[in-house]
């Protein structure tokens, strides 16, 4: 994803990471809108359900997506 | 006004809702600092006085998402709510949700409300919703979850009377069921709460789920629940994200029938425009670096009238009280042990205020989660996390206080290593000791046509601690394995002005707990190195003035120089003399005599010690009518028997400076370390490895320049 894009969370790769990023509002099927990455391009800030999360990038990979 | 609290309240709510805005607001000054039994959870709880006259005692609890825990902070929450049968148990809990995103708080609200205790649900942030074209159907709001809802903007305290009310209303159990068990737990739950009496279903399943936080039943039961868990293979955690995809969509049906007009995010367009110059890959760490500068530079010159006030009064006390009580000793422990460890305790009091003033604002306004956003990948190459940057932070005011604020990284490890390095920062008591040294060894004269060659000492001495704090960070990196990952899932909150009364509270509760925790090791230590300075073996302190008398009969020495040549022969021949002169032959190759030994020894309590130490030895106490001989012109004239020349040349000089920044002279520090800790192997080692590095660094600094 570039910044500014929109996806759909389909699911997740790890499982728990899933229940700590569910809990924030990421769940399946939720909008999540790529805003911007730190500057040097780890971590990212994402929007989802309202909030802005920040995560890294590793952790963002565990998000699989639906464009 | 003493009259005692008639319930217990327990605050709850996801970090940036507005919790201790509200935690404020209900207990204004009447809030006290402690911990929960047996941790060390800070417990912040205070009283509040209802409308009808009676009062509550308010308990605020850690921020969390949900009610499933992952840091100590967090597990405090669920052990208190899972716990219906002690004295801590909360009559009512309040959740707190921020309302202009009421989701995620719904989370840990419905939570809340399966657990079964009486429940109010407070919507916060009433103004920015309500700016942000939100409005719900509180009636609907709360028919559907079967408690009481009340809007509230806590920042300016419109609603808290409503809270209030229904905080005095009797407190009644809620016996409805929000998420279903699965039915392949429901067996297992079934039968632990006919073997132990657990009065509801999720409140049986979360003792299945979370065996981390049900200390409190005991050996026994705790036993029971293992049994009951291995028999119907239940493993912890098993459930969870179905739980909250569960949660998610009875949540979402309830908002679509309670939310009569939903936000559009338009109204925070503001916070994105400020994120894209914060956060910009130039101009982020250009400002980021411009704060930490001013926050020094505060820390340095606004501190300093206050802390001369401080050191001159508490001087005063001393000296008055020296005048008008008996001699003896122990006139002599409340003037030269008790009153000084006291004065120096109080005099970082300034420091540490102003420190947390700047912290709490970058905290209030949404700054500080951009500092860990930006900070983030860079700390991480070090083993440690974004939100170390905090503690380092701090650790330039007093390690104390910062590293009771590491609390806030959840990773395992890279909280310890960041405790473990925090120390290497060059706090405030280091300063007296690079002033007096630094006078004495560095020329004050200008370089560059700007730069005070003094003044580039110093901020080299800062660097120095700063860089040995990332290469000690570094090496643990690699020494220290564990399988915890490590994340950084966290919340960037919309950026908001501070809330100034609420920077007041934070810096009076950090001010407080610096006092006590710190005060008393400090305290403590100060009144022993007093012992150990002021009695020696045999008669020595008895025949002192009369052998000083023998030995300068032909000075010709002024009342006053007479005392402190009697004070430094006392010094000399103390316990704390001889074990200066015991570990001589260990400190020689770094350059230092007994003399400088002593001081090293008594520095150990605070490092500031060392000045005062220094002052006593070379008898340069009191000379106030001869001020042409200073601290700095007396050291300056001292001189080394072995070489013929001065005793501080510029090797033993930069040796002592570069000893003072690396090593781990602070009892308080290591106390504090043990506490958080909870066990003495990492400050051992801390303790260890500083000195090491000390030495080393001592030892080849003096015998490279000699």
């Amino acid at each position: 994803m570039k910044p500014g894009e929109v996806a759909i969370v389909a699911g997740f790769t790890d499982e728990q990471l899933s229940v700590k990023l569910m809990e924030m509002g990421c769940l399946p099927g939720a909008a999540v809108r790529f805003n911007f990455a730190a500057p040097f391009g780890d971590p990212i800030c994402i929007s989802v359900s309202g909030y802005e999360l920040s995560l890294r990038l590793e952790e963002a990979a565990t998000i699989s997506i639906l464009n | 006004m003493s009259k005692a609290p008639s319930s217990k309240i327990a605050l709850v709510g996801n970090p940036n809702a507005g919790k201790s805005s509200l935690f404020n607001h209900l207990t204004g000054l009447n809030q006290k600092v402690g911990n929960f039994p047996g941790v060390t959870v800070e417990k912040k709880s205070g009283t509040t006085t209802l409308l009808d006259g009676s009062v509550v005692e308010v308990v605020d609890l850690p921020g969390i998402y949900s009610i499933y825990p992952r840091s100590l902070d967090e597990k405090i929450v669920s052990e208190i709510l899972l716990d219906h049968h002690s004295p801590n148990t909360p009559d009512k809990v309040v959740v707190v949700a921020d309302a202009t995103n009421l989701k995620r708080g719904l989370l840990l609200a419905t939570q809340v409300i399966d657990m079964g205790l009486p429940t109010i649900l407070v919507l916060n942030m009433m103004d920015l919703a309500i700016k942000a074209g939100i409005s719900y159907d509180f009636t609907m709001l709360s028919k559907k979850l079967g408690i009481p809802v009340v809007a509230l903007n806590a920042r300016k305290g419109d609603g808290i009377d409503e809270l209030k009310k229904l905080l005095a209303t009797p407190a009644e159990k809620i016996s409805k069921n929000i998420f279903h068990i699965w039915p392949e737990a429901k067996e297992a739950v079934n039968e632990l709460r006919g073997s132990l009496g657990v009065d509801n279903d999720y409140e049986a399943y979360l003792f299945l789920e979370q065996p981390q936080s049900i200390g409190f039943l005991g050996k026994e039961k705790i036993a029971a629940v293992n049994r009951i868990r291995e028999k119907h293979q239940f493993f912890p955690g098993k459930f969870q994200g179905a739980e909250t995809i569960q949660r998610y969509g009875v949540i979402q049906d309830l908002l679509n029938s309670a939310i009569l007009k939903s936000a559009d995010d338009s109204w925070k367009s503001y916070s994105t425009k400020i994120d894209r110059i914060l956060t910009h890959k130039v101009w982020g760490y250009l400002i980021f670096f411009s704060i930490l500068l001013v926050v020094f530079q505060s820390i340095f010159a606004w501190a300093e009238a206050p802390m001369d006030f401080i050191d001159q009064t508490f001087g005063q006390i001393a000296s008055y009280l020296t005048n008008v009580l008996p001699a003896g000793p122990l006139t002599s422990l409340l003037t030269d042990g008790v009153i000084p460890g006291i004065g120096g305790i109080v005099i970082f009091v300034p420091q540490i205020a102003i420190l947390f003033a700047f912290i709490s604002i970058l905290e209030e306004s949404g700054y500080m989660a951009r500092v860990v956003f930006l900070m983030d990948k860079i700390m991480r190459k070090f083993g440690l996390n974004g939100k170390s940057v905090v503690p380092l932070m701090s650790g330039v005011a007093c390690a104390i206080p910062a590293i009771m604020a590491t609390r806030t990284i959840d990773n395992w490890k890279e909280r310890i290593i960041t405790i473990m390095v925090t120390p290497l920062m060059s706090c405030s008591a280091r300063l007296p000791i690079f002033a007096i040294l630094i006078a004495l060894i560095v020329p004050e004269q200008t370089v560059l046509g700007v730069f005070n060659l003094q003044g580039l000492a110093f901020m080299g001495l800062y660097l120095l601690g700063f860089v040995a704090a990332i290469m000690s960070a570094y090496i643990m990196k690699l020494l220290i394995r564990v399988q915890e990952r490590s994340y950084l899932i966290m919340e960037l909150p919309t950026y908001r002005i501070p809330k100034w009364s609420n920077v007041g509270y934070t810096i009076v509760e950090k001010t407080k707990a610096f006092v006590l925790e710190a005060g008393k090791i400090i305290l403590a230590i100060s009144i022993i190195l007093w012992g150990l300075g002021n009695y020696g073996p045999g008669d020595v302190m008895e025949n002192a003035e009369s052998v000083v008398r023998d030995q300068s009969s032909n000075l010709r020495l002024t009342e006053q120089a007479f005392q402190d040549r009697v004070a430094a022969y006392k010094l000399e021949n103390s316990y704390a003399g001889i074990i200066g002169k015991t570990i001589e032959p260990v400190i020689k190759p770094l350059g230092y005599d007994w003399k400088i030994g002593i001081a090293l020894l008594t520095s150990f309590a605070a490092r500031e010690v060392f000045v005062s130490t220094i002052t006593t030895i070379y008898s340069i106490g009191s000379v106030p009518e001869d001020e042409a001989i200073t601290i700095k012109d007396r050291l300056a004239q001292e001189v080394n028997p072995d070489t013929g020349g001065p005793r501080y040349t510029p090797a033993v000089g930069i040796s002592l400076l570069v000893f003072y920044t690396f090593a781990m002279q602070c009892m308080s520090t290591l106390a504090i370390v043990y506490r958080e800790t909870r066990g003495w192997k990492w400050p051992a080692i801390q303790l260890l490895y500083m000195t090491v590095l000390a030495y080393v660094s001592a030892f080849a600094v003096f015998q490279f320049m000699s």
